[in-house]
């Protein structure tokens, strides 16, 4: 009897909708009907509206069906999925052809849900660690000319160029540098991250040997998020296994490189993703802003050069140089090279991860992808780029996704999060949050911030409840002014921009009226 | 709620605290930076941070009192005080709010009879907000002792707890 392969993600957002009990129920279907199963726990495909997606494999390829509960199993089998039939309700063709993945374009995310996420094999069988062999026979400087040459900008959020970022750690004379990954995906809206680490972790890990490689260090750190138990996890084991194979340790693969690297969790502070803020977390302090200069890639953890890039900026990093920096750079417009992995989420039907170049539209992501609202009712604003991104009226809707052109409609891409609202919607509540979240997380340093926020909240209650609203508004704008010129940090510094960008488009729900001249301040 | 216990009660669990603290501050040592790592250790082991971990952190770690005491409070995700068998992580942050979390979270709020870093009357659950569990795309989520559950509704969070609590 031949063995029957299934694929059910181990992904949190597969397991959050029950797919263990999707396993256990196909081992006892099984057993019952006599039938030799071997499931692998992948990654998700990001279809996330489908999870638990459960693949089966055909002569033909991997044929899916989802979302799977554990009581559709029995039902299933009849159905013969196991040999691929076509006949359930929940049967969606091959995998590869289903349009929600076959439009994308996916390089960072090339192996995630394919492979087997601990599977060292599996992931050298589909091009992992080419990217490492290339640049362990280049010279340093050789490496980040090539990331450089790609054009990759920091996907954390700030989009600053990599590759110059790297050449300064390169420069600096140390006797320690370090790489520090910030996986602390704070931002609402996203988990890109997570699925990257959970989905093929190995990247990760090759991306930091890399830079490690091409900076001069030997130590790296993930700074991971406490809310991830399950990325953590995946993340011990495939580094364990890649020190057993010698992918890190002091020798890797013969090259003479020394390269090891240590996962440390976070403990739920929104702040500890500002990347001063993490090094101090890193060094076990409490997580608060550091004044810049000194730059923390001439003076970073433990005072010493350190590189800080997000997991999705070194996760693409082997990709580029496995196949050049110039293939990455075609992908993209403007000065946004690449691709990013936007992240729908929120009201959306077919929320999920969709890695896609630069220059799509909102529109097109909300839509095309996914699928309009969960609802049933007209979408009526969409923030972009987590808690410190603006709300995006409709009429901003066909605006390319790239960061110049965000950026003039002072609105960001950030991390890719896109979290789409229904015309239930009170904006004006969703103002007094972002505010209330600046409060809440704040790190106390600088007074705009620590005190701004916890007054922009009472104030913002105010306008909802009518209390002066005419003059509470401008004492908003003021404060706001206040916020964006005077915090130390972003978190201070940006809170503005969802609050702002909810009173400029949708003044009715503050009580005011939609005069134009009040939407040019 | 009561917590006082008496002296006599105090004493062998403060054994349990320094022990607990020394196994920690040994599993790291010679880890650069390693408070955040000894916490969570003692937090995993004892479900929450007594004050009496903090003069032994103090001592094994050459760190004054006050730095622990400071970064323990810091930090949302470390508990000072013991917590309930059953903790509940409900997100509050925007992908939630817009499928529903408000709802859910009074429901909750109601059920439970406490609000967010309040333990429920019959003392079962601990309410805690999050910012964001990653699972936006399948909004509303929480976290159930650690366990993802995704695309909530007030029955489904009910029968959650009427399994863990
Ligand atoms: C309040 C705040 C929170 C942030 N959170 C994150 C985060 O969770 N993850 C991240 O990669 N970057 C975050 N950033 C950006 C980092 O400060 C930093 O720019 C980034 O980690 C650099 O890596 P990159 O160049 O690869 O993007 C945050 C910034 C601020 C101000
Ligand atoms: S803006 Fe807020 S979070 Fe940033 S340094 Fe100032 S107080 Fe801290
Ligand atoms: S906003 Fe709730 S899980 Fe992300």
């Amino acid at each position: 009897m031949t063995n029957i392969t299934f694929y059910v993600p181990q992904d949190a957002a597969a397991l959050a909708v029950g797919a263990n009990d999707v396993v256990t129920a196909i081992q006892a279907e099984a057993k019952k009907r006599q039938l030799m199963v071997n499931i692998i726990r992948n990654g998700s495909r990001g279809m996330l509206w489908l999870e638990t997606l459960v693949e089966v494999v055909t002569p033909e390829g991997r044929v899916a069906y989802g979302p799977v509960e554990a009581d559709d199993v029995p039902g299933l089998f009849d159905a013969g999925w196991h040999e691929g039939k076509p006949e359930h309700s929940l049967y969606h063709g091959l995998t590869e052809d289903i349009p929600y993945l076959k439009k994308q374009q996916r390089l960072t995310f090339a192996r995630v849900g394919i492979i087997n996420p601990l599977s060292l094999e599996d992931y050298q069988a589909h091009g992992g660690y080419e990217g490492l062999k290339k640049a362990l026979s280049m010279a340093p400087e050789k490496i980040v000319e090539e990331v450089t040459e790609s054009g990759l900008r920091g996907r954390g959020g700030a989009a600053f160029p990599t590759g110059i970022k790297w050449n300064t750690v390169l420069k600096a004379q140390a006797d320690q540098k370090y790489i520090a990954c910030n996986a602390d995906e704070g931002d609402s809206g996203t988990f890109s991250d997570r699925m990257v680490m959970e989905g093929d972790p190995f990247t990760l890990i090759e991306g930091m040997t890399i830079a490690g490689v091409a900076v001069g260090a030997t130590y790296g750190y993930i700074y991971l998020r406490s809310e991830y138990p399950q990325a953590a996890d995946v993340l011990n084991k495939a580094i364990a296994i890649a020190r057993e194979t010698g992918w890190l340790g002091n020798d890797i693969q013969g090259s003479g490189h020394a390269f090891d690297l240590e996962v440390r969790i976070g403990a739920g502070a929104y702040i500890c993703g500002e990347e001063t803020s993490m090094l101090d977390s890193l060094e076990g302090k409490r997580g608060q802003v550091r004044y810049k200069p000194p730059l923390p890639a001439l003076k970073g953890l433990f005072g010493k050069p350190t590189v800080i890039n997000n997991v999705i900026s070194l996760a693409s990093v082997p990709i580029i140089l496995a196949k050049g920096g110039a293939y990455y750079r075609d992908f993209g417009m403007g000065r946004s090279k690449g691709t990013l992995p936007f992240q729908l989420a929120g009201n959306l039907k077919q929320g999920g991860l969709v890695e896609l170049a630069f220059g799509i539209t909102l529109r097109e992501l909300l839509y095309d992808f996914g699928g309009g609202s969960a609802s049933g009712r007209p979408l009526r604003a969409v923030q972009v780029g987590g808690p410190l991104g603006a709300y995006l009226p409709e009429s901003q809707w066909d605006i390319p996704l790239d960061y110049e052109s965000y950026m003039k409609v002072n609105a960001m891409v950030g991390h890719g999060g896109i979290v789409a609202f229904d015309d239930t919607v009170d904006m004006a509540h969703m103002a007094e949050y972002a505010m209330e979240f600046c409060a809440v997380e704040s790190c106390g340093k600088c007074t705009p911030c620590r005190i701004g926020a916890v007054r922009g909240t009472e104030v913002i209650q105010k306008i909802r409840q009518d209390h002066q609203r005419e003059q509470q508004v401008h004492l908003l704008r003021d404060l706001c002014d206040t916020m964006l010129s005077g915090s130390l940090c972003a978190l201070g510094g940006m809170t503005p921009y969802p609050v702002l960008s909810a009173l400029e488009h949708f003044p009715q729900d503050f009580g005011l009226e939609a005069a134009p001249a009040a939407s040019q301040a | 709620m009561t917590t006082p216990a008496s002296p006599a009660a105090a004493q062998p669990a403060s054994d349990a605290v320094k022990q607990a603290a020394l196994n920690a501050v040994n599993r790291y040592a010679g880890q650069k930076g390693n408070l955040l790592p000894v916490l969570h250790d003692i937090q995993h082991a004892l479900g929450y941070i007594p004050d009496d971990a903090v003069p032994v952190l103090s001592e094994a770690l050459q760190l004054s009192r006050a730095e622990i005491h400071g970064v323990i409070t810091f930090y949302p995700h470390f508990h000072s005080k013991p917590m309930a068998p059953t903790v509940l992580e409900m997100c509050r942050a925007e992908s939630c709010q817009a499928m529903g979390a408000n709802n859910l979270i009074d429901h909750a709020r109601q059920k439970l009879g406490c609000d967010f870093h309040e333990t429920s009357q019959n003392g079962q659950v601990s309410l805690e907000p999050v910012y964001c569990l990653g699972l936006c795309a399948q909004s509303p989520a929480v976290m159930v002792n650690g366990q993802p559950h995704a695309r909530v509704t007030p029955a489904k969070l009910d029968k959650l707890l009427g399994e863990g609590a």
